[in-house]
Formats: structure tokens, C-alpha cells, sequence
């Protein structure tokens, strides 16, 4: 099986006084096809961790491989094109345009691949059809639910059929059975094949998946394949 | 290990570089026009004072031809210590006789008569307006027309009848003569025969009422002075014509007479103008400058509340490139709304004000051309700064709001 994500021995480092040492020796494998859950209290390093696996933030040190590429060896524009190619990303607050469409949102997803607008409006419309939400694809971004707004947002990191998909906190904004519908939809996504990892504070939110990571001041404390509830 | 990255770059269509710099615009669609009306206003009033400006040359040009700029103004020279100079009685005489005239007309004005409505107005209101003796053919050689009525005819030389300068037939309140009117010149009724139209080079017979010379010595005590001649000359020896006319018609004293060229004067006021519509650009530069500035803090701002917009594009792909292309197209689009805006606002101006003035439209294209240059070059200067700025903004930070 290939390995979606790599981590070898990453430090990063804030600089100031004194320094920040967010993250202090991450090592971590993820296969393509894992769904992982990343766990720990406010500033162990969970987020750090995240734009470093989302190539958003480059480590101090330490070897960062993503869909198979060292990331160091690229520019800010080949890292880009990375992320516009082989990453979804799945926020906490959403971040949906409000301007436009639920479709459209979805769309957006493969805005940076130059992909003509009517084929991304079609992609857009199966992956909405897959996060359920076919009947709300017209519908403005401003006039759904806090869970739809996420589905739309699930949808917009999986239209590309990218090799990972990062989620932040994903069921942070939502209320907790909201946030068990969306665990429940990633749950499904990812048996059809797609890699998710999510970062999360919430413990029987991170008990339900195959694998959970904890993390503590800057390192992975425990790393054990579960049995989901 | 397979390189991924090689094959597939990241890329923004045009068409969807124009969509993502809209973007901003259609969710914040009043701040967005606010923004917008200072680059139109500025654009507008520099289109309009160009417009205005090309539309009265243009009228003053046609103005010109249809009066010709042939005509010589002959006057005593007044002064301190000449007192109000007078021409000698024989100069129209000599006038004529000058090479290149082709015709002569003399007036005079008849001290102590005023002309009023009635007799029942007090003496001292006399609203500006004079008693100007007129020979029969001064309405051929002003080239003037007649609004109602007709000129003063040598075929009733002694009835007492006069025709009204336009500004007197205005002061007076008389708008035409189908019901017979007559005004009170002084010392006698006489009945108005004929109004005139404005005479762009004569303004001094617009606010007089004329009378013919056997009137005026009829009923007006006139002593026959001439004061004022009017001659037209071959266009092609104008200047030849000017230089022998003061000798021509006063041999004594050649330097107690000033010869004038009214259609100088014209010029004269479009070259006034071209000041004044310099001072305007100005103004309208002032009033882009200010709208750049509009548009540079409005994008600022827009920046700064948009950070989170920003993280999500980067983390769906987007170069610092593409952000900044993306507001940088944002701060055009915008300009380019006051440009056209402004284009239409300024063209609607000229349209509205030539309309009222009675004038051809004439706006031109360089000011059209000019104008969506410089709205769009002041877009460009506006919005680089925010451009770069949102450029450097981290993914990361950017993400950390909220």
C-alpha cells in the first residue's frame, strides 16, 4: 500500500523569545485509504501538524513527504499546485464564500487545477450528490445550516479526488449530533476510499475511528489502531 | 518515487481570474459602488469639462463663420481727458473709400434719450438700455436677423418707429409685436416695428432701441455725431484695412481712433475658457486622486476582513500569485465601474448643458480613451499595495482567524 503522508523526525520552531517549539520530533506514516484521528489539548501541536501535512507551513526540520513528494524540494508555487492537486482541506469555521452557491462552493475546490468551469460545476454536482446534499446545490452558501454548510465543505476537499483529505476540527462549530452525522460521512467516504485525518480535542469523537494519534507538547504520545465503537 | 508536482501547476483560466476578482464586489455591493462614485465623479467632471469645452469651441467655431471675422468696429477714443470722443462728421465718408470695404455702417447715440416702457417711469430707471441712431443697412453689415418684424426701412425714414436690441425686448417684456406696442424714448412715443436677434459681435446694439437717423432728428433732438462705425472688409486684406483706418477717418488725430476686430473678442473668450477648463481638469484630477485613495482603503480593509478567504484559496491551491492577481483584478473592476460610470455621467453632462445651450454634442475621444486610462491606471496604483499585502499573507495566520 503507499504511504499518503510521511513524517520523519519534524521540529518547528516559532521564533521568539523564548522560542516556540510547537512541534519537537514528529514520526508518522499514513497509508492511503486510513481514516486517523488526531487528538490533544489546546497547544500540543495538533494544528502545527496539520499545515505541515497540508504543506500550508513548511518544519524547521525533518523530512515531510506528501503524496509520495519531499516537500522541501519545492517552491511556494509547486507546493500550490501540491495542495490544488492532491490535498482537500475540511475547516472548522467552513470558510465558504458567501457569494456563491452551494455548487459553486463545491466547485471552487478544483478552481486552482484549471479545470474548465462546466467540468468542475460537474464534479461539484457528484460530490454534493455524495455529502447528500444534490437538493441543495442552488441554494447560496449564506442560507445553509451549519451541518450543510460542512457537507458543502466536505464535498469542495473531496472533489478532486485528492490522495488526502485534512479536517480541522471539523465538528467544532456544530452541535454534537451534527458532528456524529458528519463523523458519519467521513466514516463513509473513507470506505469508499478516501484518506482523512482528522484533528480533533474531542476524545469519544477520536475513540469512533480505526486509528487515533495523541499528541502532547509537540509529540506523538500515542499512536494504537482501535476498534471503532 | 513519483513526482507529482512536475506535471500538473497550479492555474487560474481568465475567465475565472475575473470571476474570483467579482467576487468581492458582488458580496459587498454598497461599499463597492461608494468606492466606485469618487473614481466617477472624478472621470465624470473630466469628461464633462472636456465635452463642454469641444461643444462650445465647436458652437463658437460655427459661430464664427456664420459672422465672419471680417468686420471692423471704428470708435472715437474715450478717455481721461478726451471725454466721450466723437468722430468727425465726414469720416463714414472716408471710411467707405478705404480699397477693401465692402460696406459701411454708422451709429450714434442720442445723449438725454432713454428708452422705458412707459412715461410713467421715473427717469433715472433706465435699465442699462440707450437710444442708438442706426443706419438702414447696419442689420446687413452685423449680419444679424430679425426675431419678429422687420429692420428699420428707408422707406419710412421720418415716422417715429424703432426696432428693439434683443436685451431691451427682454427688459422691456415685449416678446413680439402682433399687438402693437410702443415705448417711450425720452421725449416721444414711438411704436416698435421689429425685434432683433442677439448679435454675437455687437452686444452694445442688444441693449439699445434703434431709431433712424430722420427720427431721431425729427423727435430726438439728434446732432447727427456719428459714434460707432461698422465695416466689412475682404477677409484677405483685413489687416491692410485696419492699419489705414484711423488715418483714413480722422486724418487730425488718427490716435483718437481705436479700431476693434469683434470677432477678437470671440477668440479672446475661448481662450479664457481654455484656462478655466484647464483649472476644471484639475479639479477632476484632484477628485480621481481622491477616489484612488478611496479605492486603495476600501481594499485594505477588504483585505484585512478577507484573511480568511485568503487561507482557503491558498489551501485550495492558489499561488501568492493568484491572490494577488485576484485583488489587484478586484481594484481594477472597481475603477473600471467609476470609469465607465464616469464616462456616461460626463457624456450625459455635456449632453444635458449642449442641449440647453442649443449645441452640437461633441465629446472627444480622447477624453473617453483618457478617461477609462486613467480610471484603470488609478486602479492599478490603488490596488497594488492591498495586492501585495493579501499576497503575503500567511496560510497559516490566515487560517487562524476568526
Amino acid at each position: 500500500m503507499n504511504r499518503a503522508l510521511h513524517l520523519e523526525g519534524v521540529v518547528k520552531t516559532y521564533p521568539g523569545t523564548p522560542p516556540v517549539h510547537a512541534l519537537a520530533g514528529v514520526d508518522l506514516s499514513i497509508d492511503d485509504g486510513e481514516l486517523v484521528a488526531v487528538v490533544g489539548p489546546s497547544g500540543s501541536g495538533k494544528s502545527t501538524l496539520l499545515h505541515i501535512m497540508g504543506t500550508l507551513d513548511r518544519a524547521t526540520s525533518g523530512v515531510v513527504e506528501v503524496a509520495g513528494v519531499d516537500v522541501a524540494e519545492l517552491s511556494d508555487r509547486d507546493l500550490s499546485a501540491l495542495r490544488a492537486h492532491h490535498i482537500g482541506f475540511v475547516f472548522q469555521q467552513f470558510f465558504l464564500l458567501a457569494g456563491e452557491s452551494a455548487l459553486d462552493n463545491v466547485a471552487d475546490g478544483l478552481l486552482y487545477t484549471g479545470m474548465a468551469l462546466g467540468d468542475r460545476r460537474a464534479h461539484a454536482s457528484d460530490a454534493l450528490s455524495r455529502v447528500g446534499l444534490a437538493s441543495r446545490a442552488t441554494h447560496m452558501a449564506t442560507k445553509l445550516s451549519g451541518g450543510e454548510r460542512q457537507r458543502v465543505a466536505i464535498a469542495r476537499a473531496l472533489v478532486g479526488s485528492p490522495r488526502l483529505v485534512l479536517a480541522d476540527e471539523p465538528t467544532g462549530n456544530l452541535d454534537s449530533r451534527t458532528g456524529m452525522d458528519i463523523l458519519g460521512l467521513m466514516e463513509d467516504l473513507n470506505l469508499e476510499g478516501t484518506t482523512i485525518v482528522v484533528i480533533t480535542h474531542d476524545p469519544t469523537l477520536a475513540d469512533r475511528l480505526p486509528r487515533r494519534i495523541s499528541m502532547l507538547d509537540g509529540l506523538i504520545v500515542d499512536d494504537r489502531l482501535g476498534v471503532p465503537a | 518515487m513519483t513526482t507529482v508536482v512536475d506535471q500538473a501547476p497550479s492555474r487560474l483560466a481568465p475567465a475565472d481570474m475575473a470571476r474570483a476578482a467579482g467576487i468581492g464586489l458582488r458580496t459587498r455591493r454598497l461599499r463597492s459602488i461608494l468606492s466606485a462614485l469618487g473614481i466617477m465623479i472624478g472621470i465624470g467632471a473630466m469628461v464633462a469639462v472636456l465635452g463642454l469645452s469641444e461643444s462650445s469651441k465647436s458652437d463658437l467655431l460655427s459661430q464664427l463663420d456664420a459672422l465672419g471675422t471680417n468686420m471692423l468696429q471704428v470708435q472715437a477714443t474715450s478717455g481721461i481727458g478726451l471725454g466721450p470722443g466723437t468722430l468727425p462728421d465726414e469720416a463714414v465718408a472716408m471710411a467707405s473709400r478705404v480699397g477693401p470695404v465692402e460696406i459701411v455702417s454708422s451709429v450714434g447715440s442720442v445723449s438725454g434719450a432713454n428708452v422705458y416702457k412707459n412715461d410713467l417711469i421715473p427717469d433715472t430707471q433706465t435699465g442699462g438700455l440707450s437710444v442708438v441712431v442706426a443706419d438702414p443697412n447696419l442689420l446687413e453689415t452685423l449680419q444679424g436677423m430679425m426675431a419678429d418684424g422687420v429692420f428699420l426701412d428707408e422707406a419710412s425714414p421720418d415716422f417715429p418707429v424703432t426696432v428693439l436690441g434683443s436685451v431691451t425686448a427682454e427688459r422691456l417684456g415685449i416678446r413680439d409685436i402682433e399687438t402693437p406696442t410702443v415705448v417711450w424714448l425720452g421725449d416721444e412715443w414711438f411704436a416698435v416695428v421689429g425685434i432683433m436677434d442677439t448679435l454675437a459681435l455687437s452686444p452694445d446694439i442688444d441693449r439699445a432701441a434703434l431709431v433712424s437717423v430722420a427720427a431721431a432728428e425729427s423727435y430726438l433732438d439728434y446732432d447727427g455725431v456719428v459714434g460707432t462705425i461698422y465695416v466689412r472688409v475682404d477677409p484677405s486684406e483685413i489687416d491692410d484695412a485696419r492699419n489705414v483706418m484711423p488715418a483714413t477717418v480722422n486724418p487730425e488725430n488718427p490716435d483718437q481712433v481705436q479700431v476693434t476686430r469683434p470677432s477678437d473678442a470671440l477668440e479672446a473668450r475661448e481662450a479664457a475658457d481654455t484656462a478655466l477648463t484647464n483649472l476644471f481638469l484639475g479639479l477632476g484630477a484632484v477628485a480621481l486622486l481622491v477616489g484612488g485613495v478611496g479605492i486603495a482603503n476600501v481594499m485594505v480593509i477588504s483585505v484585512m476582513e478577507r484573511r480568511g478567504e485568503i487561507g482557503l484559496r491558498r489551501a485550495l491551491g492558489a499561488t501568492r500569485r493568484h491572490i494577488a492577481v485576484q485583488f489587484l483584478g478586484e481594484s481594477l473592476l472597481l475603477a473600471g465601474i467609476g470609469g465607465v460610470g464616469g464616462v456616461l455621467l460626463g457624456a450625459l453632462v455635456t449632453a444635458g448643458y449642449a442641449a440647453s445651450q442649443g449645441w452640437d454634442v461633441l465629446i472627444p475621444t480622447v477624453a473617453i480613451v483618457g478617461g477609462m486610462t486613467a480610471a484603470l491606471l488609478i486602479g492599478a496604483v490603488a490596488g497594488l499595495y492591498p495586492a501585495m499585502r493579501a499576497a503575503r499573507v500567511s496560510p497559516t495566520d490566515a487560517l487562524r482567524t476568526l
